[in-house]
């Protein structure tokens, strides 16, 4: 009889242990999320707490923020250690290059190749086409200055002596 | 990562760890452009040695490796000719009328840069005018 009674006691207590636990981390779930809510910084991020333990997920701007969530989340009384699940947005592609336009690109053709007269070089559409022939050793001269007009595509077709 | 992207991975690495600044990698036309600002001529040497590594004699056509030496106004730069004279020219261009010569290893002052192919510059014997950039490094 008094070990069932002890049984019961037990049960009890942890049941009440559990129930405020969970009740507490609700709170501290909340504290948290109202702070982030307050903080443009934060804009993203959602916290969820069990045990004192508050997991951050979600995706915000860039890596200070992520910094600054759980920084936040640190500060919130309650809050044992922080999870930071946190992505960030990736930063939107770079413009695309701008293509020289054909008479500029022919002009800067014509002057890269002019110390090369056995090089042959057309230009269309933004693409360069060399024919001819090249020594090897002038090879990289050469497509430095093409490659630094910045055209849409070089099809190499010389012959490399 | 692109097939592209990753057939050029190393290129792309090492430029990341030397130093290019404005560094742009993006494709067009299954063409990799790549471009940016070197800190010297010997950077981007380096990246143009990986080019020749990953793809022999550029034969591929599927590069624009576009990285330029940055370089300042009021700086040093040496003749990088293989043995003869640079031209310096009144305008930029080789349509241009020559105004006078640099030598080969010749120090120059650069006064300005025109784009990445002319470069405004002034021998110390005071001749000023527009000099291919190929042939151009910054010191």
């Amino acid at each position: 009889m008094k070990m069932t009674k002890t049984i019961i006691a037990i049960f009890l207590s942890a049941s009440v242990l559990l129930f405020s636990c969970s009740a507490k981390d609700s709170v501290v779930q909340a504290n948290i999320n109202e702070k982030f809510a307050a903080t443009p910084e934060c804009a993203g991020a959602t916290a969820a707490v069990t045990d004192g333990v508050a997991t951050l997920t979600g995706e915000v701007k860039d890596a200070d923020c992520m910094k600054m969530a759980a920084t936040t989340a640190e500060g919130i009384k309650g809050v044992k250690s922080v999870v930071n699940n946190l992505t960030t947005t990736p930063p939107p592609p770079p413009p695309a290059p701008a293509v020289s336009a054909d008479n500029a690109l022919s002009q800067g053709v014509t002057d890269a190749t002019k110390d090369f007269p056995t090089v042959k070089a057309t230009v269309n559409n933004g693409e360069i086409t060399l024919t001819g022939s090249i020594k090897r050793s002038d090879l990289k001269t050469l497509m430095q200055s093409l490659n630094s007009l910045n055209p849409t595509k070089i099809n190499n077709q010389l012959t490399i002596k | 990562m692109s097939a592209l992207q990753d057939k050029y991975k190393v290129l792309i690495d090492t430029a990341n760890a030397s130093g290019i600044s404005n560094l742009q990698v993006n494709e067009q036309g299954n063409v990799l452009h790549v471009g940016g600002d070197a800190p010297d001529g010997a950077t981007k040497d380096k990246l143009w040695d990986i080019y020749n590594k990953i793809d022999p004699d550029y034969r591929a056509g599927d590069l624009i490796l576009d990285v330029n030496v940055a370089v300042s106004v009021g700086s040093k730069a040496k003749v990088t000719t293989d043995s003869t004279n640079l031209n310096i020219r009144k305008g930029p261009g080789t349509d241009q009328e020559i105004v006078g010569k640099a030598a080969h290893d010749e120090i120059v002052t650069v006064q300005s840069k025109t784009n990445d192919q002319w470069w405004l510059i002034k021998t110390d014997r005071g001749v000023e005018g527009y000099a291919y950039a190929q042939y151009l490094s910054p010191q």
